[in-house]
């Protein structure tokens, strides 16, 4: 009887001081939290190693394409409702309006057989002046193959977008720039400390806008485009009633980091919105630098 | 406010100064131009080795907000820790090593001008064949270097290198971390812009062996995170959640055998992007203390906490056993 006990008494010292890491355990209620979406198959495959990871030779990130349903929070559906923000913004977008992607709440990603791949997309959107969110359903299609060209969108419950009203403000501006003396010029908006002056704001806004139409053009699966600082800011003379302007504006592309100077001439007024003239793509002078403090 | 290397500089120096028991500088390495690469150690000095928490801020020249975000990390710290029982008990047992501005000489040249404010990279010259500056510190280290989410034009903003650790800050890293590997409890390195918590690896066939725990920890530092200013902060690797890259700092963390190893990248969500203004300086910062404060406490309760509570059941185990076998 006394050597069972004493195998019990070992038995259960060795369980309690077996792993002190059993003991802890993180707070927080997983099951309730809104990141944790179920990960699709690609993600959730574990190769057997301890402290070397597996590689698998030198895979493009674009051989795995995930398909069917997608996790929201994953860059497939991220980029591709980045574009459905760039869309809004070229279609609704204004001084005063301007949309910024909120959340995707969920996606789907098929390919169209000799058409490219489409998405499906639930998203919230955020009216950034006036801060508000609507919800929105959109279909992305970006071209593959022979069709080259950009993406192609198609949003639904827009109309919700468009409830803040801003035509008092925009007549007000558009009246402002068009009896001005002297053509509007800025630069560095925002500056370097994220500043922008108030009554820069609005051309500020006009930039995004305008640049949306260049980030739609751009747009694929494999970027994610954001309007990184309107550089400079030169007003034309005002035609057919419509403002003119002259913007450079840099682009920085997340995925291959890179900031991209583009030249847009566009017009806009309140009835017309902003229609693009121009657009160039601005080589970058690499060689152009000079060191600081060269020995 | 965002304030310029020498400000940064002098403010380390005035932290030792005013904080003389816990605070002191460590010099760990040149940059390319040949400036100290300086980080606060910050910690209860009791004469013994103690285990430790990385942090490191501004490998990215233009994105300010996370060197802003170290230096508010340290003073939250040094208030915390004298009135803050839980903090008080972190400073005895662990030493913080914060750098403030790790790729010093990008961050200098990304004050110069308006046409220099977005420069990303170090400030190594080019090569005989190849005539732009700079290496991307975040692909330079030796973590799968060169295989994915990288170029070899060194014009490119996600240049790697020549090789491996070519570079004299990720060569500084590696030195001061890699010989003090086992101390290290874990690894945050702090970027911007995205709102996202990125777990290793970066390459998307190869799996962290405590992904699950770097994955439960991540989120529940993000729901931390959206407890103060209401953003969401996505948390997953790099690959599913951005884009898959190699010779990050995080992953040779990782791969160093540092279990819990995050990059932060902090605010926005691309409306401002790496010009963040000022006035969301403070939020942001407030936001990812709170983030960074549950993974370090994380890290400390599980080899402090976890020693001691298994040492009381060992010891009640054995009381109770001697009492039925006798």
């Amino acid at each position: 009887m006394m050597s069972v006990r004493i195998i019990v008494v070992l038995a259960v010292l060795t369980g309690v001081t077996g792993s002190p890491n059993v003991m802890i355990k993180p707070e927080a209620d997983m099951s309730a939290h809104p990141n944790s979406v179920p990960e699709t198959v690609e993600e959730t495959e574990i190769f057997g190693q301890q402290n070397v990871p597996v590689l698998v030779g030198e895979e493009a990130e674009e051989d795995v394409m995930a398909t069917g349903e997608l996790n929201p929070n994953h860059y497939p559906a991220q980029r591709a409702a980045k574009v459905v923000q760039h869309y809004l913004n070229t279609r609704y977008g204004s001084p005063y309006r301007l949309f910024g992607l909120q959340r995707v709440n969920s996606g789907n990603a098929e390919d169209v057989a000799d058409s490219g791949r489409k998405y499906q997309l639930e998203v919230t959107v955020q009216e950034i002046i006036g801060n508000t969110t609507e919800k929105c359903s959109a279909e992305v299609l970006f071209p593959r193959g022979e069709r080259q060209g950009s993406a192609q969108v198609q949003a639904s419950s827009w109309e919700e977008l468009l409830k803040n009203d801003t035509e008092a403000q925009e007549e007000a501006l558009y009246q402002e720039y068009k009896m001005n003396q002297s053509l509007v010029t800025a630069q560095n908006l925002p500056d370097s400390y994220g500043h922008i002056e108030p009554d820069m704001k609005p051309l500020w806004h006009l930039g995004f806008v305008a640049s949306s139409f260049v980030m739609l053009n751009e747009s694929t699966e494999n970027t994610l485009y954001n309007m990184a600082q309107v550089a400079n800011v030169t007003q034309l003379p005002t035609e057919n009633d419509q403002l003119k302007f002259d913007y450079h504006i840099l682009l920085h592309e997340m995925v291959s980091q890179e900031i991209i100077h583009w030249k847009l001439l566009f017009t806009w007024s309140p009835p017309e919105g902003v229609k693009v003239l121009q657009m160039e793509q601005l080589p970058h002078c690499h060689h152009c630098e000079k060191p600081p403090n060269t020995n | 406010k965002y304030h310029p290397m020498p400000e940064i500089s002098n403010w380390m120096v005035q932290m030792a100064k005013d904080h003389p028991d816990v605070v002191s500088i460590v010099e760990y390495g040149q940059t390319y131009e040949k400036r100290v690469i300086k980080l606060l150690k910050i910690g209860v000095n009791t004469g013994e080795k103690k285990k430790a928490i990385w942090m490191d801020c501004g490998i990215h020249a233009r994105e300010w907000i996370a060197p802003a975000f170290c230096q508010y990390f340290v003073r939250q710290i040094l208030e915390a820790y004298k009135t803050d029982s839980k903090m008080g008990e972190m400073m005895k047992n662990i030493d913080f090593y914060v750098t403030p501005v790790l790729n010093v000489d990008g961050y200098i040249y990304s004050w110069t001008n308006e046409t220099t404010r977005l420069w990303r990279k170090n400030r190594s010259p080019g090569t005989s064949s190849c005539n732009c500056y700079g290496t991307d510190l975040n692909r330079n280290f030796n973590a799968n270097w060169g295989t994915i989410g990288v170029e070899s034009d060194c014009c490119s903003n996600i240049y790697c290198g020549t090789q491996a650790v070519s570079e004299p800050e990720a060569q500084a890293v590696t030195y001061f971390v890699g010989s003090r590997r086992e101390d290290f409890l874990c690894f945050l390195t702090i970027h911007s812009y995205g709102q996202l918590l990125l777990v290793p690896y970066g390459h998307p066939n190869s799996t962290a062996p405590n992904y699950k725990e770097l994955m439960d920890v991540g989120l529940a530092a993000a729901d931390a995170i959206r407890k103060v200013h209401g953003k969401s902060y996505t948390v997953g690797t790099s690959p599913a959640v951005l884009y898959p890259n190699s010779g990050s700092s995080r992953d040779w963390a990782r791969m160093q055998g540092i279990p819990l190893a995050y990059t932060f990248e902090l605010r926005d969500d691309g409306t401002f992007g790496f010009e963040l203004p000022e006035d969301q300086i403070k939020p942001t910062c407030e936001e990812a203390y709170s983030g960074a404060l549950h993974i370090i406490t994380y890290a400390h309760d599980k080899a402090f906490n976890g020693a001691v509570a298994t040492a009381a059941a060992a010891l009640w185990t054995t009381l109770l056993a001697v009492l039925w076998l006798s």
